[in-house]
This record gives structure tokens, C-alpha cells and sequence, in this order.
């Protein structure tokens, strides 16, 4: 009887440790993703990362501005206690070239396109070109011809009643 | 339909000459013609449209015939400005410096193309830097 029960014990203490070992792992993972979390949060390079841990492999994804935003990632996830390894997914955002909105572009291409016609005026609004002003004749079909392919920056009509063709 | 119907003569050219890539679309009362072509057949189907709507005033059709997409590098273009010379740029606007000019009718060589609007030419004597295309005439042959 009293082996029996001692065997039950070892049973409950196997049981007991069994639990909070798979318990306490459990928590650790979570618990290291939180900490990189924060360490993420709080640094602006670093705010479009996430993170999944498992079993103490770290496994980072999302976005990063460059090469080395995403080594900078990966060197602060090491860093925290508890990751065993890095498996670095981040991905590194295209270089886009900064330019101008598109109505700034068609804005000069309309100045560009009027600029041998000095006594037309214009005004451009959503997408629409109101031409005023006078123009001679001979002129008006290089003219029009001009404002046209515009069409491809994003002209949409062009409203030429108004205007004086002498 | 409507303004299918005016521009009638003009589609059917279109379809004759051939434009390459032509599309056709009616939308808010205005109708979109767009594709590709030579200079002559751009000439002709504006001549069209002048006479189907007397100074292009109903403001109903946008005819976009890019007559420069089939032009590759290295191709020569002559300057057909309606007087002046032809002003040579250091940027693709109007906003950048003139660097340089081309006279009437000089002919000048694409050295690569920078939009629809704006090319980047040498002439003869060196001179190099961006040109606008309205006045840039293919060289035919």
C-alpha cells in the first residue's frame, strides 16, 4: 500500500512537472514575443515588423525600408533573451523615386504644351482644361494636337468653346 | 453611341490606316480615341476631325495618336517649329534652362526618349539636352 502510494506521488510529481514544463514553454514563447514587440514599437525604423516565436526560433516578418532596417531587425531580436535562433523574412521595400503628384505633372505638361500660345489661358480642374483667351486658326490644330496627348497623363476633356480663334 | 455616329468618318479612317492599338471608348459625353501611327496619318485624321467639328470647339473627343512611339534611338528628326528655334533644355520642362537651340528645319538625332512630351536630342554641332516632341518631325526613309 505504501509503495503504491508512493508510486502514485511519482505519478502526480511527474504529472505535476510535465504540466508546468509545457506550461512555462508555452509562456516563454509568448512572453519573448512580446518583448520583441515592444522593442519593435519603439523604434520608427522598425514599426512595420512582426514577429512569431516558436519554441525559441524568432521568425520576423513584414516590411522594411532598406538592406539595413532589416539587419537591424534581426540584430535586436538576437538580443533578447530566450531567442535561440532568427529566421529573418522581412521584406525590403522597392526604391520608389519621389514625383510629383500627377496633376503637378499635367499641370507643367498643359504649361509646356501652351507655351507658343501666349494669349491662351487655361485652368485645369479635375481632369477637365477650360481654354479661354484667343488663339489665330493656323495654330489651333498643333495646339490641340499638343493638349491631346495628354490624354495619357491624365487630361480628360478639354472645353474650347470660349476661346477666340482668330 | 451619339458621338460615334459624328465621329464616324474619323473611327472608320482610323481603322483604315491602320492605327495600331486603337481603342475607342465613350465615356461622360466624351469620346476617347487613342493609339498609334505615322505622322502623316495623325496629320490626316486631324484634318478629319477639324472638319467633322469646326475648331475643335465641342470639346466632346480626346484624340490621342502617338505618332512618336514607333521612333527608336538614334533615329533623325527634323525641327518643324512654326518660326522660331527649336529650344534645347537641360531638363524635361519648360522650367529647366535652355542649353542650347536647333534652328527651323535643322535635323537633329534622338538620342533616347524621356515621355511622350519630352526627347533628348544631339545636334549636328553637339549640342545636346531635352526638346519637346510637338516639334520634332521623324526623318521618313
Amino acid at each position: 500500500m505504501k509503495k503504491m502510494l508512493k508510486l502514485g506521488f511519482a505519478a502526480v510529481a511527474l504529472l505535476l512537472m510535465l504540466g508546468t514544463t509545457s506550461c512555462k514553454k508555452k509562456l516563454k514563447d509568448a512572453d519573448i514575443q512580446a518583448a520583441i514587440e515592444t522593442v519593435f514599437k519603439a523604434d520608427a525604423d522598425m514599426s512595420n515588423s512582426m514577429v512569431s516565436v516558436k519554441d525559441g526560433v524568432a521568425t520576423i516578418t513584414g516590411e522594411c525600408k532598406d538592406e539595413a532596417c532589416k539587419t537591424k531587425c534581426e540584430d535586436a531580436v538576437k538580443k533578447i533573451e530566450g531567442v535561440k535562433s532568427v529566421v529573418n523574412n522581412c521584406t525590403v521595400a522597392p526604391v520608389v523615386a519621389i514625383v510629383p503628384p500627377v496633376t503637378d505633372q499635367l499641370q507643367q505638361a498643359i504649361a509646356d504644351a501652351l507655351k507658343d500660345f501666349p494669349t491662351v489661358k487655361s485652368e485645369l480642374k479635375d481632369g477637365v482644361l477650360t481654354l479661354t483667351g484667343e488663339v489665330a486658326k493656323t495654330s489651333l490644330q498643333k495646339m490641340m494636337m499638343g493638349l491631346n496627348t495628354l490624354k495619357a497623363m491624365g487630361l480628360k476633356k478639354i472645353e474650347s468653346a470660349s476661346l477666340v480663334k482668330k | 453611341m451619339a458621338l460615334q455616329d459624328k465621329y464616324k468618318e474619323l473611327i472608320d479612317a482610323a481603322t483604315a490606316a491602320p492605327v495600331v492599338n486603337l481603342k475607342v471608348r465613350e465615356e461622360e459625353d466624351v469620346l476617347y480615341m487613342d493609339g498609334e501611327s505615322s505622322g502623316a496619318v495623325k496629320q490626316q485624321l486631324w484634318d478629319i476631325y477639324g472638319k467633322l467639328d469646326p475648331d475643335y470647339s465641342s470639346g466632346d473627343l480626346m484624340l490621342n495618336i502617338n505618332s512618336v512611339a514607333g521612333i527608336s534611338e538614334g533615329a533623325k528628326l527634323k525641327v518643324t517649329t512654326n518660326k522660331t528655334n527649336l529650344n534645347i533644355r537641360s531638363g524635361p520642362s519648360t522650367n529647366d534652362d535652355i542649353v542650347g537651340k536647333a534652328a527651323r528645319h535643322e535635323v537633329v538625332t534622338l538620342v533616347r526618349k524621356e515621355n511622350d512630351q519630352w526627347w533628348f536630342i544631339k545636334t549636328d554641332d553637339g549640342e545636346e539636352g531635352y526638346s519637346f516632341t510637338q516639334y520634332l518631325t521623324p526623318v521618313e526613309g
